[in-house]
């Protein structure tokens, strides 16, 4: 009897699989709880989520953030329909897996010197542009050069800041040279401006041409509107299985989901969290929830009272009920944090720090301590931060009137927020996109001579490992800098984080996919329409 | 009729005035916006030096007086110069989405001005019965709604429950006329609800208040049927306030569809304006604008000029 309820267990789990339902982690979970060895529920995983991918169809897409001033100067990309389509027509030197590894893209292996500080790149040889060019170890070249230099608009200058030089020793080798030693570089090149471009005569890098050596082609594209690609024969990587792809920008969520729900769309990007529940019960619509490294950030500048006295900061950490944000404001769709700036998304995520709950009592004794009960603080906030930015405020003020502590709510016109309030106000609201890995987030913001310290927070010792785990190779060592670090930003930074907000889209039953999905971006780290197929 | 054609000339001096007026306003008013443009355009991620690079490279470091005469030179010419963002030139820009836009006016208006003439000629024939009640609230609720609302009943039961007509207007090259009309028929249908009740009401008020008149009386005391006393009688005399308000619904569906075209994801200029003020893109922002401004005055002329050639009084004054 028990045996069969099992395997009724184990069809559905089957079949959820196939359908995507569930992740790979959850699928081994509940294969052993009903009695399946961890081996035998690998073997399943294969045969029951690997269902043959199919080659074929046109794949509808309806993306949201396109704008009529999207462009196609990677330098300038910032929309997520620019990066859509740039992981969708373009090719990077190494990308995301899936499971959240690094993988190869244009470039199939990489070495550094011990020390970090010269990093060789071996490319593909197989890749190939759109105009029938190879890809060269010169396109590389100029297509990072372009990034680079005294006179480069390019928001990604910063990133390759280290780089000295980048120089092509033969045809499909290529060699960065930094200043210093960077152990992430690798990931670096995953960034959705360090794409493949072809190269002019002149050495500098075509990026106007819509020339790519990604998976599809670009047959036309009008910014804002609608872009039709067909499949790249010639595609160096794995997948590309959908014939053709075409993207329809639609920036209204309520339209999204009408699409996808009359059939006009396959798959669309980003889900409203109040209506995903809705969604989830159609038997025809799956919805995906990933886990994300994008974060938004509540800094407190650590040198200006009463935020300089670090019991008043735990105090204020303490007094925010983060399972009730993650409810009320995230319709559940985020996954707690813990005021370290280092997602379960991204490499080295330390996941043995005990979790910083909610406590009100600890918080007044904190400010007994420092001598500031009855402490009065004002947040900095404007919707346009992030969806629901000003309610969780507003929540988060009522929490904290437990702790003693008066927080008065301040609404920011939306215009020049970053320009006007962020790193001027003692404590405001940041929203943060992905970064691939600890050590860009913490050089970026937490870092103390990073010009967008927005806690001005210095803590020697967090510097100290900051420098040294940048240069380490070895993963276990480094793995265990990071935890330190993060710890000394969970007890001594200025920066409240309450939740990681999660990627949330949806995709018709007809498609198919690995069932894991890389967190980087929207749609499987905006490559689904290189790795999903239809099922019929 | 040379009168008609000097106050043409006249009316349309004086438009070409009121848009220099236009284009200064809107100028000073991109300005005032708070933000700067390269900020805007490097988003959160811009550095400094980022920020002055591009500052350079769009040449927004010359004072504003100089940038404003700079374009006036061009848009005499009809250059309105290149989007500051995508450096491709303005025309290019909103060139094909202008045309979207009167596509979907002129198929809205098409539907509507017959719709809401006859619909009013009706009712004021049937004034006070049930039908002329009903027809008031209806038409009064649909322009009452909020336009997205509108939209989205429409969404709710022509495509998702009946699956008639797709939801989503999205247009695509190579489509055949009538592929055109089955696609944009939500959103026309949207603007014909918001725009009918205006022109129907106005026809109604225009001939019953014409009914009082004695000769109407006369008519009917010789014994016309009532339909002809009010299309043989009375609407002639209608026309001028009908084809005023009828002026006024056409520039609205020129100008006022922003939240139709978000809805159906169809490819307007209001999108087009709407994203170029967020990414303060100047010489977009000032050429919609004055495309929108020609488009009120354009048809505010012609309002006049069909107002007269309706009006014999008019047409030979003395």
């Amino acid at each position: 009897m028990k045996n069969s309820i099992n395997q009724m267990m184990l069809d559905r789990l089957a079949d959820a699989a196939r359908e995507g339902r569930i992740s790979r982690r959850s699928f081994m979970h509940y294969s052993m709880a009903a009695g399946v060895t961890a081996s035998a529920a690998t073997g399943l995983w294969g045969t029951a989520a690997n269902a043959e991918p199919k080659r074929g169809g046109t794949f509808r897409l309806a993306q949201h953030d396109g704008n009529s001033g999207d462009s196609h100067d990677p330098g300038l990309y910032e929309s997520n329909a620019e990066i859509n389509l740039a992981h969708t027509f373009r090719a990077f030197l190494t990308q995301i897996n899936t499971d959240q590894s690094l993988g190869a893209d244009v470039a199939t292996e990489w070495s550094a010197t011990p020390d970090a500080s010269e990093w060789t790149f071996k490319l593909n040889p197989a890749a190939t542009f759109h105009s029938g060019a190879k890809v060269t170890a010169e396109d590389v070249v100029a297509s990072m050069n372009f990034h680079r230099g005294e006179q480069s608009t390019s928001a990604a200058k910063s990133l390759l800041a280290g780089v000295t030089d980048i120089v092509a020793d033969d045809e499909h080798t290529v060699t960065f040279k930094m200043e210093s030693g960077n152990a992430d570089l690798p990931w670096l090149m995953t960034d959705y401006h360090l794409v493949i471009l072809p190269r002019n005569e002149d050495g500098t890098a075509n990026w106007k041409s819509g020339d790519g050596c990604g998976p599809y082609k670009l047959d036309s594209w009008e910014p804002g509107v609608n872009a039709s690609l067909t499949r790249h024969e010639e595609w160096h990587g794995e997948g590309a299985y959908f014939d053709a792809v075409e993207i329809t920008y639609v920036n209204d969520p309520n339209a999204r989901q009408t699409a996808l729900v009359t059939g006009d769309a396959d798959a669309t990007s980003m889900i409203e969290n109040k209506t995903m529940a809705l969604l989830e019960r159609r038997p025809d619509i799956t919805v995906i929830n990933v886990p994300s490294a994008q974060a938004v950030t509540w800094p407190m500048f650590c040198d200006t009272a009463p935020f300089d006295n670090v019991d008043v900061r735990n105090a204020i950490k303490l007094s925010v009920n983060r399972q009730e944000l993650i409810d009320k404001i995230a319709f559940g769709a985020a996954t707690m944090a813990n005021d370290f700036h280092h997602s379960p998304a991204m490499p080295y995520w330390p996941d043995d720090i005990p979790q910083r709950e909610y406590d009100p009592e600890q918080a007044r004794a904190l400010l007994k301590k420092a001598g500031m009960e009855n402490l009065s603080v004002e947040i900095s906030t404007a919707d346009s931060i992030t969806s629901g930015a000003v309610d969780s405020a507003v929540l988060y003020s009522e929490h904290a009137k437990a702790s003693g502590i008066n927080m008065t709510v301040k609404r920011e016109p939306n215009d020049g927020y970053y320009s006007d309030v962020w790193l001027k106000k003692p404590w405001c609201m940041v929203q943060w996109g992905a970064r691939p890995t600890p050590d860009v987030m913490y050089s970026l913001a937490y870092k103390d001579d990073a010009a967008w310290n927005e806690s001005h927070w210095q803590n020697e010792e967090f510097n100290k490992l900051l420098r040294q785990a940048k240069a380490e190779l070895d993963d276990t060592l480094r793995a265990e800098m990071y935890r330190d670090m993060a710890i000394l930003a969970k007890d001594d930074g200025g920066t409240v984080i309450p939740f990681f907000p999660n990627f949330v889209y949806a995709i018709s039953k007809k498609v198919g996919t690995t069932g894991e999905y890389a967190a980087s971006w929207h749609m499987d780290g905006y490559r689904a329409a290189s790795r999903w197929w239809f099922n019929s | 009729m040379g009168d008609i054609l000097g106050l043409v000339a006249k009316r349309l001096g004086l438009g070409l005035v009121i848009l220099l007026v236009i284009s200064v306003i809107i100028f000073f008013m991109v300005e005032l916006l708070p933000g700067d443009i390269a900020e805007a355009v490097l988003g959160q991620g811009a550095t400094e030096e980022n920020v002055r690079n591009l500052r350079e490279q769009m040449g927004l470091n010359d004072p504003a007086l100089v940038r404003y005469f700079d374009w006036l030179k061009g848009a005499v010419m009809l250059d309105f110069g290149r989007s500051i963002v995508t450096q491709e030139t303005v025309m290019s820009v909103i060139g094909e989405r202008f045309r979207n836009t009167l596509f979907l006016a002129t198929y809205a208006a098409v539907i509507a001005v017959p719709f809401a003439i006859v619909l009013g000629v009706i009712v004021a024939l049937l004034r006070n019965s049930v039908f002329d009640r009903v027809a008031n609230v209806l038409t009064l609720t649909s322009i009452s709604s909020p336009e997205f609302f509108l939209g989205y009943i429409l969404i709710l039961y022509f495509s998702v429950k009946w699956s008639m007509f797709p939801a989503i207007a999205s247009l695509s090259d190579g489509m055949s006329f009538l592929d055109l009309l089955e696609r944009t028929f939500l959103p026309a249908l949207t603007l014909v609800l918001v725009v009918t009740a205006h022109m129907m009401r106005m026809t109604r008020a225009a001939i019953i208040n014409l009914l009082a008149s004695p000769y109407i009386e006369m008519a009917k005391l010789k014994g016309t049927p009532p339909w002809k006393v009010i299309v043989r009688h009375a609407l002639p005399n209608a026309w001028a306030p009908i084809i005023n308000v009828v002026a006024l619904n056409l520039a609205y569906l020129i100008t006022g569809v922003v939240l139709v075209e978000v809805v159906f994801v169809y490819p307007g200029i209001g999108q087009a304006l709407v994203d170029a003020v967020s990414k303060r893109d100047f010489p977009v922002v000032q050429a919609c604008c004055l495309i929108f401004a020609a488009t009120f005055i354009l048809l505010n002329l012609a309002a006049d000029v069909g107002a007269i050639l309706t009006n014999p009084r008019l047409r030979h004054p003395k």
